[in-house]
């Protein structure tokens, strides 16, 4: 991050923190409304960063990261309806818990050679069979969903991951703004760079001493890891989860459409597609429901379309464009 | 002189064709050692086999004392034998310069280590002007250069090179010939496949060559090509 941050120019560097300030800033003037969008903005970043270092990074095609958002979700928020542990504490169990998922799923696809496509569907399979099986699980309310009290005692303290918009406001910020420096910072490791050839010609980084199986499984490893802090996130912002939801393909899918619009595989990417994705997503929620049509598939065939047009004017994503647009150096990072 | 690198009746079948069969030499420390021999000999396999990326079935490789036939190509990469690709394997996205760097990360995690070990050997490579280009902009000839910039960045014992050589007019032939040999003067041992003959004589001390994946003559430049059985299956009559 640092060596990022100081060769920098100083135009870069004043956007960087003049954007940061205006959203530090932001709940003096902005209502509950925004707020709840910019929460979203910062939640999707957030998630676009821990898929990214997956594939933007490691070349890997995950299309089941709700699998690590769910267990994330579920686990946490199991602990506090059934033993009363709290999230700070919770989220400790739902990393390891999410993360040893994401171990199995990485061992059975690369120690076993299914690559590309075909660990895509793997990553698929494990999300959906794991949505059936939390559909039959009792302890957690199986398809009837968990429901987080907002009544009982202590469930508005922000020690319990309680409270007003500007409680999630501010750690859905924090979460995006530290996921930005650890995957900027990762980027430019020595760990980064094996990733990088990894992706692009795995024999090639076999052949320059990278343990690919090794490079991978520490990319899937962080990248679960973080996918459950989101979900822990989710789970108490939300209050309420059905597996239908949460370990939805719907849910993968959304969480992978910040980083491709925004850049795969640059560090900006996943905040820049979520600044344009979210509001736009939102705007039209609001404007259907103004206008009173009930169309709740609306959403997705826009997201769709906007994937469509963006990929095809700027098949790299809109961020180094962006970047070389405004003048920044290091467009391609 | 000592073998560096010692191949002990080295075969390998894909199904019933013997690709490799009952191969044996030995390159000794700080010589170039070429391997020729007719399209489909089975030099790239034998390549292969020496670098990882594929098991024998059967024979052993010996480097610097060390049984690694079968090991993973990144094992065998780290213990000092770096390779070139025949069709050349650059990391397309990167730029030359960190193409480079992710080679000499095998040997350091500091990055500006790396760094400094990159751009050493880009100068050598007459490729520092072109640091900056992404690998997928360069000529083939630069690409070919590249890859042997990566493979040197390792710092290896022993280089492997697929046919560098190919497609490059002899002006470019003499300048790579010219870089293996200063590299070669600086203690490196070099285990070549190449065709080009011209750069086959200029630089190497042994040759082998493959014939239907058996070894049919083995020597000195002067002693290999004047074989009769070499001349027919690979010179060619022309060359009497």
């Amino acid at each position: 991050m640092t060596n990022i941050w100081y060769h920098t120019n100083w135009r870069g560097k004043a956007i960087c923190l003049l954007l940061l300030l205006a959203f530090v800033a932001a709940p003096i003037v902005a209502d509950r409304y925004l707020l709840s969008v910019l929460i979203l903005v910062f939640y999707f970043a957030y998630l676009g960063h821990a898929w990214n270092l997956l594939m933007g990074f490691a070349g890997q095609l995950s299309l089941g990261h709700a699998l690590y958002l769910g267990l994330g979700a579920y686990t946490a928020t199991a602990l506090w309806t059934l033993f009363g542990v709290g999230p700070w504490i919770g989220v400790f169990i739902a990393i390891p818990v999410a993360a040893a998922a994401g171990m199995l799923v990485g061992w059975l696809g690369w120690r076993f050679a299914i690559e590309g496509v075909y660990f895509a569907l793997l990553t698929i399979a494990f999300a959906e069979f794991t949505r059936i099986g939390f559909d039959h699980l009792g302890i957690t309310g199986a398809s009837a969903g968990l429901f987080l009290s907002v009544s009982s005692e202590g469930a508005d303290k922000w020690w319990n991951l309680g409270g007003g918009p500007l409680l999630y406001y501010y750690i859905s910020l924090i979460l995006a703004v530290a996921a930005t420096v650890l995957v900027a910072g990762l980027r430019q490791s020595s760990l980064g760079y094996r990733w990088l050839a990894v992706r692009e010609d795995p024999e090639a980084a076999q052949a320059v001493g990278i343990n690919i199986f090794r490079a991978r499984m520490i990319a899937m490893l962080i990248s679960s890891s973080m996918t459950a802090v989101g979900g822990v996130f989710y789970g108490f912002y939300y209050r309420n989860l059905f597996p239908s939801q949460v370990f939805d393909i719907g849910r993968s899918i959304e969480l992978i459409l910040a980083p491709i619009i925004g850049g795969l595989g640059t560090i900006f990417g996943p905040v820049v597609g979520a600044i344009i994705l979210t509001p736009l997503g939102e705007g039209l929620t609001g404007l259907m429901q103004s206008l009173g049509i009930n169309a709740p598939g609306a959403k997705l065939i826009f997201y769709g379309i906007m994937l469509m047009i963006i990929i095809s004017l700027r098949p790299d994503g809109v961020w180094p464009w962006l970047a070389r647009q405004m003048g920044l150096n290091g467009s391609r990072k | 002189m000592t073998a560096l690198l010692s191949v002990r009746d080295l075969s390998k079948h894909f199904r019933g064709l013997a690709a490799v069969s009952r191969v044996n030499f030995d390159v000794n420390s700080g010589e170039i050692f070429a391997i020729i021999g007719p399209n489909g000999a089975g030099k790239t396999t034998l390549f292969n086999m020496i670098a990882g990326a594929m098991p024998p079935n059967g024979g052993t490789i010996t480097f610097a004392g060390e049984q690694i036939g079968g090991l993973r190509s990144d094992e065998i990469a780290r213990r000092g034998i770096g390779r070139t690709f025949q069709v050349v394997k650059p990391f397309p996205a990167l730029t030359v310069e960190d193409n480079v760097v992710i080679g000499a990360l095998m040997r350091t995690n500091s990055l500006s280590d790396a760094r400094t070990t990159a751009s050493e050997i880009l100068t050598k490579l007459d490729l520092i002007a072109k640091r900056d280009q992404i690998a997928s902009s360069l000529t083939l000839p630069d690409r070919k250069r590249l890859e042997v910039a990566r493979a040197l960045a390792t710092k290896p014992k022993l280089l492997l090179l697929d046919e560098v050589m190919a497609g490059l007019r002899p002006t470019e032939t003499d300048r790579i010939v010219a870089i293996l040999r200063d590299l070669n003067k600086t203690g490196l041992t070099i285990l070549l496949i190449e065709h080009v003959m011209r750069a086959v004589t200029a630089l190497a001390s042994r040759i082998l060559v493959l014939h239907h994946g058996a070894a049919i003559a083995q020597g000195t430049p002067e002693h290999v090509l004047r074989d009769p059985a070499v001349i027919e299956s690979y010179l060619g009559a022309e060359a009497l």
